[in-house]
């Protein structure tokens, strides 16, 4: 990859779960200058340790040094960059799609091929949830787009590294 | 194990800490610790405003080396302590800050002297905590000043609200501590440091820029070997001044915006830079594309996130300056360096001949010079004092005109340039070390932004000598509005200032003046020989520029010369 060309990176930071620690990180960030595209915050397996999931946007040079200030950070207890390295990665969204009686066929089948649900229906829209890595979440909400989304929420993304397939070879 | 008070489990931690003296400035929020403090043997210093305490912990903490504590209230005095706390933080100075705060049950309910001091210095300390259960008092206090002190050092804020500290908890003493995300690497790596030798070896022309890192891990008579042992001619940036000593064959001088001329240009010209604790700062490199361009850059900090943020890195070494040191001199000890250094005839020829093309240089006048006052001042004290410096033109001629040659001596704001900062500091150095002879380098700008102090040095008897420059200017931004914006002397005049000897007086110090060249050197000797608090009134020529200098953004070889 180019040193100089700005990618997104998608960042796992466990630190200390407590209060603060979010506004340090995202203080950090505003305060240098990067990028937070996403951000998804909860606790871990361990009560006493949370998981950041953070999207960052950046060339290598400003890769690094937000790796080593996030790092530097006395409540961050370990920094996972995915790059690289196998990862599955998913994002929830809910959306709103306008369902007029004539749509709600097509939107019916859309849910099925991309195994999404319908988590609420009204008079007028329906809200769906759906699940899957951006190419499929940008597929979906492009064929939604013209029967018209009221509103979106999104997880942002949420990684997790691979684990190594078989034993010792 | 014992039951005892929040103010009585802080005080005891703090003594286990080898706390001796804090500075401070008493308010509603603290009134219980105050109540307290005056019944241990901890000294306190009682300033004339909460920037001054900082400050002076500030100035305690670099002329001793150990970590320097104050003590104020809540809302104002906790917000008048940022500066102070961001000066600490830009040049990596271990310093405790204690802020009272409004009891818990207030806290978020815009009670009377509330803020969030700790989100207000989150991005300006190493790290800061609210205590919230007097179970955790005594270990974050502990904390505060392990991370203070360890690592690339910092300042710590401990936020105390006002109810822990009457209520009674229990005490449980010499309890280790252990931060399982904070282990700073203070081994540097021996494969780097092997490649490093590699590189000395081959190197023609080398040289070494020393930092704040090598004064803060003690590291000088280690550099001073290493230096030595493979011939290399020594920088040093302004907060690496007095870490080499200026009377060495090898030294270059300062470095950066007003460096040396034979600094700057041997930056531009070394095949191999050998970077010590420094940083980088942008007055130091210049244009960073044009910085070093032909040398191969060895970068040992401690701190990695120094590391190729500013400046490409051939060899980075990630550890601790004095030991990374102690293992290249130990490694240095079994190489044959003599073809190495036939290699480098020619480099140090060059030194020479740079060296005696632009030295540092003034011309006399009728009016007196102030790098003359400075240059007085560093023969009337052998150059045994330890200096203080404000911001500006007058911490530029001390770094150039007072030749400092022991770590710990020069104290000055270098990363965060912060005016007002000289005198606190002063104060504090004056009380960690009573038999030095301390002078607080100053204009008359600066002096006036913490002027109250004299009051603390006059009530603690210590004393200071300040040697003000005064050009009734703001002198550096005067200076850049001469060279850069057509002499538009915008709002730097400082027509009114007060009558300093007078000043001096009413403060219960000491006042001198010196207005014509002839009676620089007399009023120093007086004054330097007094007893007490002294302020000494230069009125110096007022459109006097610090040269070598180099425009912002320009490659740091290209000087304004005098």
């Amino acid at each position: 990859m180019d040193e100089t060309s700005s990618e997104k990176h998608i960042l796992s930071i466990l630190v200390e779960n407590q209060p603060g620690v979010l506004s340090r990180v995202a203080g950090l960030f505003s305060g240098r200058g990067f990028n937070i595209e996403s951000l998804s915050v909860a606790e871990t397996t361990d009560p006493l340790v949370s998981r950041m999931t953070l999207m960052t946007l950046g060339d290598m040079g400003a890769l690094e040094q937000i790796k080593k200030q996030l790092n530097k950070l006395i409540n961050v207890l370990k920094v996972i960059d995915f790059a690289g390295a196998g990862f599955v990665q998913r994002e929830m969204i809910l959306v709103k799609v306008r369902a007029r009686p004539e749509n709600r066929a097509e939107i019916l089948r859309m849910v099925d091929i991309f195994r999404c649900r319908i988590v609420d229906v009204g008079t007028n829209y329906y809200t769906v949830e759906l699940t899957g890595d951006e190419g499929k979440i940008g597929a979906f909400l492009s064929l939604l787009k013209p029967m018209g989304i009221k509103e979106i929420a999104r997880s942002g993304p949420l990684a997790l590294a691979r684990e190594k397939n078989g034993g010792p070879v | 194990m014992r039951e005892l008070t929040g103010a009585e489990i802080l005080l005891e931690t703090l003594k286990e800490e080898g706390v001796d003296t804090i500075f401070g400035y008493p308010g509603a929020a603290v009134i219980d610790i105050y109540d307290r403090l005056v019944k241990t043997d901890i000294k306190h210093v009682l300033t004339r405003h909460e920037q001054g305490a900082v400050h002076a912990a500030d100035g305690y903490a670099r002329a001793s080396g150990k970590v320097g504590v104050c003590l104020v209230t809540s809302g104002p005095g906790a917000t008048n302590t940022v500066t102070g706390i961001a000066t600490a933080y830009s040049d990596s100075i271990p310093i405790v800050v204690l802020t009272g705060q409004v009891p818990r049950t207030l806290i978020g309910n815009d009670a009377f002297q509330e803020v969030d001091i700790v989100g207000i210095t989150r991005p300006c300390t190493k790290h800061n905590y609210l205590v919230m259960d007097i179970a955790d008092l005594s270990r974050v206090i502990k904390e505060a000043f392990h991370l203070a002190k360890s690592g690339r050092p910092g300042p710590v804020l401990v936020d105390l609200p006002k109810d822990l500290m009457s209520m009674k908890g229990t005490y449980d003493p010499g309890r280790d501590i252990t931060l399982r995300s904070y282990q700073p690497t203070y081994n540097p790596h021996p494969k780097q440091l092997a490649k490093v030798v590699s590189l000395i070896k081959r190197a023609k022309r080398p040289m070494i820029m020393a930092g704040g890192g090598v004064v803060l891990s003690k590291a000088s008579d280690e550099l001073r070997k290493f230096a030595g042992k493979i011939v290399a001619p020594v920088t040093a940036t302004l907060m690496g001044l007095g870490c080499f000593p200026p009377q060495d064959q090898l030294w270059l001088g300062m470095v950066g915006m007003h460096g040396t001329y034979r600094a700057n240009m041997s930056t531009g010209a070394c095949d191999l830079l050998i970077a010590i604790g420094v940083r980088f700062d942008d007055r130091v490199t210049g244009k960073t594309d044009a910085f070093a361009s032909q040398a191969k850059i060895v970068h040992i900090d401690i701190d990695p996130t120094s590391i190729r943020k500013n400046v490409p890195v051939t060899i980075p070494v990630v550890g601790d300056c004095r030991l990374a040191l102690q293992v290249l001199n130990d490694l240095l000890e079994r190489e044959d360096l003599n073809g190495a250094l036939k290699l480098r005839e020619l480099w140090l020829e060059k030194i020479e001949e740079w060296k005696s093309t632009q030295p540092l240089a003034y011309e006399q006048g009728e009016k007196i010079k102030p790098q003359y006052v400075i240059e007085t001042l560093y023969r009337l004290t052998g150059g045994r004092a330890v200096v203080a410096t404000e911001v500006g033109q007058n911490q530029m001629w001390a770094a150039q005109y007072y030749h400092v040659d022991r770590p710990n001596t020069f104290i000055s704001s270098g990363g965060l340039g912060c005016m007002g900062f000289g005198l606190p500091a002063a104060i504090g150095a004056q009380v960690a070390r009573p038999d030095s002879m301390v002078v607080d380098i100053a204009g008359d700008g600066s002096i006036q932004m913490n002027i109250q102090e004299m009051a603390t040095a006059v009530q603690y008897k210590l004393p200071i000598k300040v040697v003000i420059l005064n050009n009734r200017y703001l002198g550096m931004v005067r200076q850049w509005q001469e060279l850069f914006f057509d002499r538009c002397y915008a709002c730097t005049q400082m027509d009114h200032a007060p009558d300093f000897v007078k000043l001096a007086e009413a403060y219960g110090a000491v006042g001198l003046r010196a207005t014509k060249p002839e009676e620089v050197e007399r009023v120093l000797k007086e004054g330097l020989a007094l007893d007490g608090p002294v302020l000494m009134d230069f009125q110096v020529e007022p459109e006097e520029n610090v040269y070598p200098m180099v425009p912002a953004g320009a490659p740091i070889t290209e000087m304004l010369l005098v």
